[in-house]
């Protein structure tokens, strides 16, 4: 794949985000209605300056009207996006090929998810008519089978792969404790984590992502434009995307210690950036760590870690708020909670503060390029997004 | 002459205790929560289906079962489907009585006179009203015989038979009722006591055999009294009696004559004589004689190896849920999607017979069947590649908790087969505290659920039994 990129050419001008969690008096409207009007206040823009929308969710509504009709936007053009749980970076990368086009000069990524009117415990969604023959298995089930695969491979025994785990989730929850607009804002012990009800293989619910409600906005312009709205712009590195041709469910050499979408989307999203050491260049991460599992393989796809090694470091701190190269400084969504939709424009919300200095006690010393990894699907199955983002 | 060219069986792998029931001696099968009647059928005929000799080719299928999956829609073709049999086939349920199964094998022998090839299959889970005497003496089985005439040579000929109906409130269940009832038993042994003996004897004379001349006697009915007063008058001895497997199975139904005739099937040799009997509203009877070929013709898992592979431990309230008898907190997840029709159709031979493709290119299985290889990205370029009967082992496997099902936790696994091919499916029949990584696995069909009254069947996998 050879992605040329728009490096340096768009810029993030203004952002908004709700609270992540329970909001049982918020319907997904309200939710839009906050996070875009959080995002018009951050530019210092009225509704009229914007050009067009991107609106990205999985199951709250469709069409462009899910955001037109709360925000009463004038007959502007919005699209309603959707691409699993990548959906949010879908919204941005979206949104930020039509202004690097010259279509649109200001344009906005909204993505949105109300995950807790359903009544159901983790996620639920409407399938086309099938045939029955699906496995029916469920997103823990199918991220499950990444640890012991990793801990057969690499040599790690199931105890040492239980406090690996651990520690993704007690790091998550540190950072997220830190953090006002987290689902949840507490450190949970260690003894907690390890001793919390099983849901599938060795993944307790504390190693799933927080299921919430949320929204999330970001204001997008031409580098060029970038300074008549915002003194303290971020820039857009690199944005990648891929599909995969779901070969792990179906081919025995794949073995389910690695997402081969990760890879690609990582390495094409580098040549866009002009990144050539990952572990060294990228001082800071928000991925996809929808189970903890999940975290530790993404690691090593990013080339954060050599292959074998994340374990290692994961437990040596590196990616601890304090570490060498920090991974979800807000909380993750673990902590923060993952309303689908909206978990891409999350990401680049904590780049966006942690860029401009205003992430306030979590933040990172002095960082200059920031990633977010979004992933939709199962191991073998599914959609990568990676963007690269920067002063 | 027209006989049996090749039969199977099948036993659910799960018992209950009769003393996890509330009494009474010994276990009876249960079929676990993906099972029914049509799938049970499946997994005996294709035991009787594995290797049918030169020429034989089914042109006829016949399910029998007073628990037939649906009412109205063919579960005959649901067998058909499910065991690769050509649509050209002629189809049919028969039902109405547990007699069924043994009527459908002395139809099927007709049919085969006039040179068709036929498979049949008894299949029944029986349920009865807790604590009621169905309930603990039921069982849940099935049985498959492949029948035919010229051509081919069968492993046992119908060498007599007779048969008789009578008009008479024995069992009943009408639509509505849970559970069928049955009339006082005393009166049903009243009724049918002499017309067995009649019945009996008639059939003896059209075969030109003395009762001594018989090996075994096959006696299955809706009443065990009958019985008594039959062994003396018949001129029977109770040596000669098969195994009805009351402690092991229970009486499962419209199979259960011909899981106690497969039974008697496996232990027997060529020149044997075989009568099977069975008792429900009104009587028939068949005569076999087993032939050289016997020995070429036995199935892969005899009776006996089904009733021995098992779990034995069945709780009576899981038994229940199974069963649709006990309401139950269901999972905090939404009800599974109802399959659709079309879909359904399109996929028919991967859904119900199993069937991949193997890229003509590179050699590579695709599970399901794809248009495009997964490997070489060839194009519409693959034959079908069937995969029932293809062994596999555990790449990878996890219990998923949240999942729904009636028995969790469900138990995915990454399965691939020894002759190529990897699909995720679910594991049956397993405890999930026994499974490991490389264990070896055999694919059989079942129920994955019902929704909106469509039963969906798809294959699982389970440990090889």
């Amino acid at each position: 794949m050879a992605s040329k990129g728009i490096c340096d050419r768009v810029a993030i001008v203004g952002m908004g985000c709700t609270k992540f969690g329970e909001h049982w008096n918020r319907s997904a409207s309200d939710l839009l209605v906050d996070a875009v009007q959080e995002a018009y206040g951050s530019a210092g823009i009225e509704p009229d300056n914007v050009d067009a929308y991107w609106l990205g969710t999985t199951g709250s509504g469709i069409s462009g009207l899910t955001l037109s009709e709360p925000l009463k936007i004038q007959y502007k053009p919005v699209t309603r996006l959707e691409n699993m749980c990548a959906t949010g970076s879908e919204a941005i990368r979206n949104a930020a090929y039509a202004v690097a086009s010259g279509a649109y000069d200001l344009v906005m990524a909204v993505g949105v998810e109300k995950l807790k009117d359903s009544g159901f415990s983790g996620l639920t969604g409407s399938a086309p008519p099938g045939d029955g023959t699906e496995s029916g298995m469920t997103a823990p089930a199918n991220f499950s089978l990444l640890a012991p695969a990793y801990a057969e491979k690499y040599g790690v025994d199931l105890e040492t792969m239980r406090d690996v785990l651990t520690k993704i989730a007690y790091k998550n929850h540190y950072n997220g404790a830190r953090n006002e607009k987290a689902q949840f804002q507490r450190e949970v012990p260690v003894e907690k984590i390890n001793s919390s009800p099983k849901i599938a293989g060795m993944l307790g619910i504390m190693d799933c992502s927080g299921v919430s409600d949320g929204s999330a906005a970001a204001v997008i312009c031409r580098a060029e434009d970038a300074h008549k709205y915002n003194d303290n712009p971020i820039f857009i590195k690199a944005l990648s995307f891929v599909a995969g041709p779901s070969e792990g469910a179906k081919r025995q050499d794949y073995d389910f210690t690695t997402f081969p979408e990760v890879v690609e989307s990582a390495r094409d999203a580098y040549v866009q950036a002009g990144i050539e050491d990952p572990r060294e260049q990228i001082s800071m991460a928000e991925v996809h760590d929808c189970f903890t599992p999940t975290e530790l393989v993404l690691m090593e796809d990013l080339g954060f870690s050599p292959r074998g090694q994340a374990w290692k470091d994961t437990m040596d701190g590196r990616f601890d708020l304090d570490g060498d190269q920090p991974v979800n400084p807000d909380g993750g969504l673990k902590s923060f909670g993952h309303p689908i939709g909206a978990s891409g424009l999350r990401m680049m919300y904590e780049m966006w503060l942690q860029l401009r200095g205003e992430a306030g006690e979590r933040q990172i010393a002095d960082p200059k390029v920031g990633l977010t990894h979004n992933l939709g699907g199962a191991p073998g199955r599914c959609v990568s997004f990676v963007s690269v983002v920067g002063l | 002459m027209s006989g049996i060219v090749r039969y199977g069986s099948y036993v659910p792998f799960n018992r209950i205790q009769r003393s996890a029931i509330g009494g009474g001696r010994g276990e009876r099968a249960a079929a676990s929560y993906d099972e029914d009647s049509a799938s049970m059928a499946v997994e005996a005929s294709r035991e009787a289906l594995r290797e049918l000799p030169q020429g034989a080719e089914v042109d006829t299928v016949a399910f029998a079962s007073t628990s037939a999956p649906y009412t109205e829609k063919l579960n005959a073709a649901t067998l058909q489907a499910a065991t690769n049999l050509p649509k050209s086939v002629t189809a049919l349920d028969l039902g109405g009585s547990t007699r069924s199964g043994l009527s459908a094998l002395l139809a099927g022998i007709d049919m085969a006179s006039a040179g068709r090839t036929v498979l049949v299959a008894a299949s029944d889970v029986v349920v009865g009203a807790p604590s009621g005497p169905r309930e603990s003496g039921g069982g849940d089985a099935a049985a498959a015989f492949v029948l035919g005439g010229n051509g081919t040579e069968p492993i046992a000929r119908l060498i007599g038979r007779a048969s008789c109906t009578e008009e008479v409130l024995d069992v009943w269940q009408s639509p509505g009722m849970p559970f069928a009832k049955q009339w006082e038993e005393r009166f049903g042994a009243s009724i049918f006591t002499p017309l067995l003996v009649d019945t009996f004897a008639r059939a003896l004379g059209d075969a030109e055999v003395a009762a001594s001349d018989l090996s075994k006697v096959v006696l299955d009915g809706t009443n065990a009294r009958v019985f008594r007063g039959f062994m003396r008058p018949a001129g029977l001895d109770p040596a000669q009696l098969a195994d009805g497997m009351a402690g092991s199975v229970g009486r499962a139904g419209a199979a259960h004559a011909g899981l106690t005739l497969a039974s008697a099937l496996d232990g027997a040799s060529a020149g044997d004589r075989i009568a099977v009997a069975c008792v429900a509203d009104g009587v028939d009877v068949a005569v076999f004689e087993v032939t050289d070929a016997i020995d070429d013709g036995r199935p892969k898992h005899s009776v006996a190896s089904w009733i021995e592979s098992k779990r034995d431990d069945l709780a009576y309230t899981t038994y229940l849920k199974w069963r649709d008898v006990l309401p139950f907190e269901p999972p905090r997840r939404p009800d599974p999607d109802r399959p659709a029709a079309p879909p359904m159709q399109r996929a028919e031979r991967w859904k119900f017979g199993f069937v991949g493709s193997r890229c003509n290119r590179c050699g590579n299985t695709n599970l399901p069947p794809q248009r495009v290889c997964v490997v070489c990205q060839a194009s519409d370029d693959s034959t079908m590649e069937p995969y029932a009967d293809s062994e596999c082992r555990i790449s990878t496997y996890t219990l998923d908790r949240l999942a729904y099902s009636l028995q969790p936790p469900v138990i995915g696994a990454v399965v691939d087969f020894d002759k190529g091919g990897r699909m995720l499916c679910q594991l049956t029949d397993v405890d999930p505290d026994n499974v490991a990584i490389g264990d070896e696995l055999e694919m059989t069909f079942r129920r994955l659920y019902t929704a909106g009254g469509v039963h969906n069947y798809f294959w699982k996998a389970r440990p090889r039994r």
